[in-house]
């Protein structure tokens, strides 16, 4: 389903700014994989997402989602094969537009913008029956701003976008780290119910072990722009936390120095 | 100080008021919709007013000039659009450059600082000596209303489509516009194209109302438009909440813009000094959000969701 293959990134090259953000990074997805990643501050995960989603272009190696060479592609082009969330629950939707005409907008990704209408009533219907599925209550409140909304409504709305037109990879940056730990789970339920009914093919960026050990089939951790550790199948369900920061000090030879990967 | 020279002034008001509302509106879509502050508009205003004047002049149709006008505003607009866009450069610089380049190109369009157009001569569809003494469907003041209801049922209609939806959320969050597949610099060229061509269908019909077009017509336009923005949404702003009602609410702010101007004229205010009036009174306004902030608001509990 994906496919990156040897990318490279250098932020503010030949300054002192001067960062290896990915040093020839591949990574291969199977169709349906549920990814889990995690790692340190500034060890690529965010990059890597951005990479795959085109903010940027990388600066050698290709990027293949479902056999097509996308590295050349502008990131609203892209976008036709990807959901996207994104940290801060500010980023995913537009906050002065209504609900439901931030679904619409959601509806038409990948598809030129016409002068039809922007939003159709038949597809009211349909945007009211999957925001009841949140259980948030805003099947009832589908004209209201998204700027009414707190921060896990918005992100529990970026994900229905994000995956209201089945995306061949869903990207989740990081996507409940600004959330309060309860909220934070609440979203994660919803992450894990989309994902399963839809059976997308998902990379989910965390900084929680637990979440990254629970959720997924698979999970890899990054480091210094490099993926050092990638664990699957039965070695995966059996994992935890114990074994994680085992595995990290053996394949880096540092400890894992990072309270907050490790407590949540 | 007579009350009735105030009276007598107020209809002349409320037309300029309604000419450059249409130039307000322009100026809505970028600096709201777009959340850009475009200064093209200074030139673009002029540049409206001219062609029209020298199509006229060379025998043109009325309405045929003032769609050549608007196709040339929205060529300025482009320009900006695709200094923005393409070129990278910040858009407020842009606006800069374009209308820089565009008091040359006013002045090659017209030979000279400025042309007349004689309302006797030429048939033109507004001008300050229709205001009275017309039959009713000559009257500019109606005429003006007319195509701004027009512009309006337009671009409510336009905004509510798709393209209008996706150029709506370009302005609001690129970043998210972008993830849904919106091509949001074809969106910014395309409003900046859409606002211009406004503000140079107002400079046509400026150049009619007054008589002439002048290389100076636009100069401070941005300023005027912004107030008519602004005193719109501070007046409007809490009865009308519908898009539609919203521009609507801009092109009354620009009337009252034009009635305060009236009164500040009929109390013996040095003229000279109406620039530096209008600046002042928009800077207050524009300073009114960020001050609510700052002074005015009650703590909020941050954190949670």
């Amino acid at each position: 389903m994906l496919e990156i293959i040897n990318i490279s990134k250098t932020f503010n090259p030949g300054t002192v700014n001067e960062k290896r953000a990915l040093k020839n990074v591949s990574l291969t997805l199977e169709d349906g994989d549920f990814v889990t990643v995690i790692g340190g501050n500034g060890a690529g995960k965010s990059t890597m997402l951005n990479a795959i989603a085109g903010v940027w272009p990388v600066d050698q190696g290709h990027i293949l989602i479902d056999g097509q060479d996308v590295t050349k592609l502008p990131e609203y082009k892209r976008a036709a094969f990807l959901g996207r969330v994104f940290q801060d629950p500010m980023n995913g939707t537009a906050s002065t537009m209504g609900i439901e005409e931030n679904l619409a907008l959601a509806l038409r990704r990948g598809q030129s913008r016409t002068l039809r209408a922007g939003i159709k009533n038949n597809e009211r219907e349909v945007y009211r029956r999957l925001l009841a599925t949140l259980g948030l209550g805003l099947e009832e409140r589908l004209t209201s701003k998204v700027g009414l909304l707190s921060g896990g409504q918005r992100q529990a709305l970026t994900l229905l976008m994000a995956t209201l037109k089945k995306p061949k990879l869903l990207l989740l940056d990081e996507h409940t780290a600004a959330l309060d730990p309860k909220t934070a789970a609440k979203v994660l339920e919803t992450t894990d119910m989309i994902v399963n009914r839809d059976r997308l093919t998902t990379l989910m960026i965390t900084h929680n072990m637990k979440d990254a050990i629970v959720h997924g089939n698979r999970l890899i951790m990054m480091m210094d722009g490099n993926i050092i550790l990638d664990i699957r199948g039965e070695e995966k369900k059996n994992l935890t936390v114990e074994d994680l920061l085992h595995k990290f000090e053996e394949v880096s030879g540092e400890e894992f120095a990072n309270d907050k990967a490790i407590l949540g | 100080m007579n009350i009735m020279n105030l009276i007598n002034a107020l209809p002349g008001a409320a037309a300029q008021g309604l000419i450059w509302g249409i130039m307000a509106i322009g100026v809505y879509i970028t600096f709201r919709i777009l959340d850009i502050a475009d200064l093209t508009v200074d030139g673009t205003l002029c540049t409206g007013g001219a062609v029209c004047i020298m199509m006229m002049q060379s025998g043109q149709n009325v309405w045929v000039s003032m769609a050549v006008a608007l196709a040339a505003g929205m060529a300025a607009g482009m320009v900006t659009g695709l200094l923005h866009t393409f070129m990278g450069i910040p858009a407020i610089l842009s606006g800069i450059l374009t209308q820089l380049g565009l008091y040359s190109v006013n002045l090659k369009i017209m030979g000279k600082a400025n042309q007349a157009i004689n309302v006797d001569k030429f048939d033109l569809l507004v001008s300050l000596r229709y205001i009275k003494g017309v039959p009713f469907y000559k009257n500019t003041i109606l005429i003006v209303s007319v195509a701004i209801i027009a512009l309006i049922l337009i671009l409510y209609w336009f905004f509510g489509t798709e393209l209008g939806c996706s150029l709506r959320a370009t302005g609001c969050n690129d970043k998210m516009a972008r993830a849904q597949g919106i091509n949001t610099d074809f969106n910014r060229v395309l409003g900046l194209m859409i606002s211009n061509g406004l503000v140079a269908l107002s400079g046509a019909l400026l150049g009619q109302y007054q008589g002439f077009a002048d290389v100076n017509m636009g100069r401070g336009a941005i300023v005027i438009g912004l107030a008519a923005v602004i005193i719109g949404e501070a007046v409007f702003g809490k009865v009308f909440r519908n898009f539609g009602f919203r521009l609507l609410a801009v092109a009354l702010g620009s009337i009252i813009y034009y009635f305060v101007l009236q009164i500040v004229i009929w109390l013996g205010i040095d003229t000279d000094l109406l620039k530096l009036l209008s600046a002042a009174v928009v800077a207050v306004f524009l300073a009114i959000p960020t001050w609510k902030g700052r002074y005015f608001s009650k703590p909020v509990n941050k954190g949670g969701a």
